[in-house]
């Protein structure tokens, strides 16, 4: 315990990438569920415009921790958050914050595609109409319509608008939801393992998409694959059994990992 | 006890013919029975079906004929005596026979009385000897068919598995045939009465009156005797009461419905549920004398004490407590189609920054959509079919009113005046009430299709 808390202390004082600004930051993270533990003392940087990809095996905390950021842990009756977590200098825990505003800014992708049983164009409209976000009909389609094509969806489903969503296949399903989630203009982009459930040719497509979601968003992508966490972020955080155990820049992990659970996890011994 | 003793005859022989079958199949491989193609069990059901099936079949044909049998067997033995009474005078002597069967004292009868009893208790000993001996033949012959056909390749799991679907196939049917069996009744019935009042004056008459039908009997009954049989008013009665039903029902059902499945905690649901469903226990007659004793006099006093005059059965109490009955139907099963609307949808509109009730109100309740129109639907069939309420709180008088502060009545408690007490059973009086039970199943039919179409429009769109 000690040894990894320390370890951990020292990869959170890794020298900052300098290519971005600091955009949330967790600090002394520990989340319980019931009695359960299942995140210890998490530090971790957050930067903007960069995608930073959490890696571990299964039940590590990843997702628990993706959760904290948009506070959808709150869902969950047993499950109690102490710590800081911050975005943009705000404390997200605080008491004078409004949820509903912070998930409007931290948007989410989840690991099962799940478009609601409304039509293509009524999924992608749903945040902005809940929000607000737009002053006529014809702002709404326009929201709509990039939103579809940032997505990498418009080609595919601009003639058929009015059928649901729970027509398309997986992988366009999957990219409906992210183009559902772009399109409330959040400032972070969550994604938990947003790949999981597809096939390799629309995996390819997903990555993509987020190699040029970058350039608007920050992202968060928890995955179980280390060559996509290798493909798609520039940053990676290695979790094990609930603490964070190295995290850095992605090239560093993956090929020269200070810690010796990192390297045995990325060569396949754990995990 | 007899019939007792018969069934314990019969689930002996099935277990022993099962174990036959059994160690049969064993015995044909030398002991190893995974060289069977069926497993032994199969090959002991096989015996058992064979000697078992074919029995039972004839006996419950004798069962379904014997009475018939008897009767004819009786009367070619009264031979010209028994030919010569009247049909009545025959119903009768056979009825006196069965009742005189078992006694041993016969002086209070008369001597073709006699001889009838006489005649019926012979073949009765017979018949019954004949049949245990015809029974007992085919459980042999069948076992020992069965038992011989047992080898290694015999297909026993196949027509084993056969056996169950025509045992499955048979159990729908029955549920099948009875309904055909009640709606053919209903309509013949009903062919009966409007051969007595025309079709169109009882389907759009606007006056109900079947009592005064008495008053026109006979040559100068024509216009007079049809008109009374107009049913409008009393499907109007049955429509608004539903309706008030309905109008009660759906919001505080729903409501309750949604609390408990996205804002109670679990343990406040676990609680709450099962005391909601206590009201779908509590017998309807209950609810009618609350209905009538204290929901229409608050009605009616709080309706002098602000100057409008309220009948004292009224159907707007009759609607209310009718409604608060139904509440469960809609708030049980709504929340199960609630609950059953996955998780994803709900994190997925959360994650979105959207409210609970925004959730609630764009994702979650049209995905529920097509199983909360099957709940309402449920109800509203319940509240058509209701009877007791509405006796007792809604009154008898067939007024065709709107107004649900006035006494009305339903189809469902003409149904019963009309039947209760002494009635002949073919004067268009009481036929009347078989016609208003095929329009009252025609009507609870439309709506269960038009709820079907609406289920599959859903459906279509949403998965």
């Amino acid at each position: 315990m000690s040894v990894d808390a320390n370890l951990a202390a020292t990869a959170a004082q890794a020298p900052a990438d300098k290519a971005g600004k600091l955009k949330m930051s967790g600090n002394g993270v520990n989340v319980f569920y019931g009695d359960k533990q299942a995140l210890f003392d998490v530090d971790l940087n957050i930067y903007k415009n960069q995608v930073i990809s959490l890696i571990g095996p299964s039940g590590c905390g990843k997702s628990t921790f993706l959760r904290c950021l948009n506070r959808m842990n709150d869902t969950i009756d047993v499950c109690k958050v102490t710590g800081k977590i911050v975005l943009d200098e705000q404390d997200i825990y605080d008491k004078n914050i409004d949820v509903v505003e912070l998930r409007a800014r931290v948007g989410m992708v989840f690991q099962k595609p799940n478009p609601f049983p409304k039509s293509i164009y009524e999924n992608v409209a749903y945040g902005p109409r809940i929000h607000g976000m737009t002053r006529s009909k014809d702002e709404l389609d326009d929201l709509v319509t990039s939103s579809l094509r940032r997505a990498g969806l418009w080609e595919e489903v601009k003639d058929r608008l009015d059928q649901p969503g729970t027509g398309l296949s997986g992988g366009q399903q999957q990219r409906l939801c992210i183009a559902r989630a772009i399109a409330t203009q959040p400032e972070v982009l969550l994604m938990d393992e947003p790949c999981s459930a597809l096939d390799p040719i629309a995996t390819a497509i997903i990555e993509e998409l987020i190699d040029e979601l970058r350039a608007n968003f920050t992202i968060v992508i928890v995955t179980h694959s280390m060559q996509q966490a290798a493909r798609v972020s520039q940053k990676t955080a290695f979790f094990h059994l609930g603490k964070l155990i190295e995290e850095g820049p992605t090239d560093q992990i993956f090929t020269n990992p200070i810690n010796k659970k990192t390297q045995d996890y990325i060569t396949g011994r754990i995990g | 006890m007899q019939g007792w003793f018969f069934v314990l005859i019969l689930v002996l022989t099935a277990g022993a013919l099962f174990y036959v079958g059994r160690s049969r199949a064993v015995s044909a491989v030398g002991g190893d029975s995974t060289l069977l193609h069926s497993k032994p069990g199969f090959h002991g059901a096989f015996v058992m079906i064979c000697g078992i099936v074919p029995a039972v079949l004839v006996f419950f044909t004798w069962l379904l004929f014997s009475r018939y049998l008897t009767n004819a067997f009786v009367a070619s033995q009264l031979g010209a005596d028994f030919a010569n009474l009247a049909t009545i005078e025959q119903q009768a002597l056979m009825r006196n026979m069965r009742s005189f069967a078992n006694r041993t004292d016969l002086s209070a009868l008369g001597a073709i009385e006699v001889n009838a009893v006489e005649a019926y208790r012979s073949f009765v000993a017979n018949t019954a000897l004949a049949l245990q001996a015809v029974v007992a033949v085919l459980v042999i012959v069948g076992s020992w068919f069965a038992v011989r056909a047992i080898s290694k390749d015999l297909r026993a799991r196949q027509i084993v598995e056969k056996t169950v679907m025509v045992v499955l196939i048979a159990a729908s049917g029955v549920a099948i045939l009875t309904t055909l069996g009640i709606v053919l009744s209903l309509i013949f019935e009903s062919i009966h009465f409007f051969q007595k009042v025309n079709f169109l004056d009882f389907l759009f008459g606007t006056h109900w009156s079947p009592q005064s039908a008495f008053e026109g009997v006979g040559e100068e009954a024509t216009g007079r005797n049809s008109e009374v049989f107009g049913a409008i008013p009393v499907f109007a009665g049955t429509l608004l009461i539903t309706a008030i039903a309905i109008l009660v029902a759906a919001p505080i059902g729903l409501m309750s419905a949604i609390y408990l499945s996205d804002y109670a905690s679990p343990k406040l649901r676990a609680t709450a549920k099962p005391i909601l469903e206590v009201l779908a226990g509590i017998p309807t007659v209950v609810y009618g004398f609350f209905a009538a004793l204290t929901v229409a006099p608050f009605f009616r006093n709080t309706g002098e004490a602000v100057g409008i005059s309220v009948s004292s059965e009224s159907a707007l109490a009759a609607g209310l407590v009718m409604g608060i009955m139904i509440i469960p139907f809609v708030s049980s099963l709504s929340d199960d189609v609630i609950n059953a609307v996955p998780q994803s949808l709900r994190d997925g509109s959360a994650g979105l920054g959207a409210t609970k009730s925004e959730t609630i109100r764009r994702v979650i309740l049209p995905a529920a959509l097509p199983g909360i129109v099957s709940a309402l639907m449920l109800a509203i069939s319940r509240a058509i079919g209701e009877t007791m309420i509405v006796v007792m709180a809604a009154g008898l008088s067939a007024n065709m009113t709107v107004n649900p502060l006035e006494a009305v009545t339903t189809v469902t408690v003409q149904i019963v005046t009309l039947l209760v007490g002494d009635q002949e059973f073919d004067s268009a009086k009481t036929l009347a009430a078989f016609a208003l039970g095929l329009v009252l199943f025609c009507v609870t039919l439309l709506l269960n299709v038009i709820a079907l179409r609406v289920i599959q429009k859903y459906r279509e769109q949403y998965d």
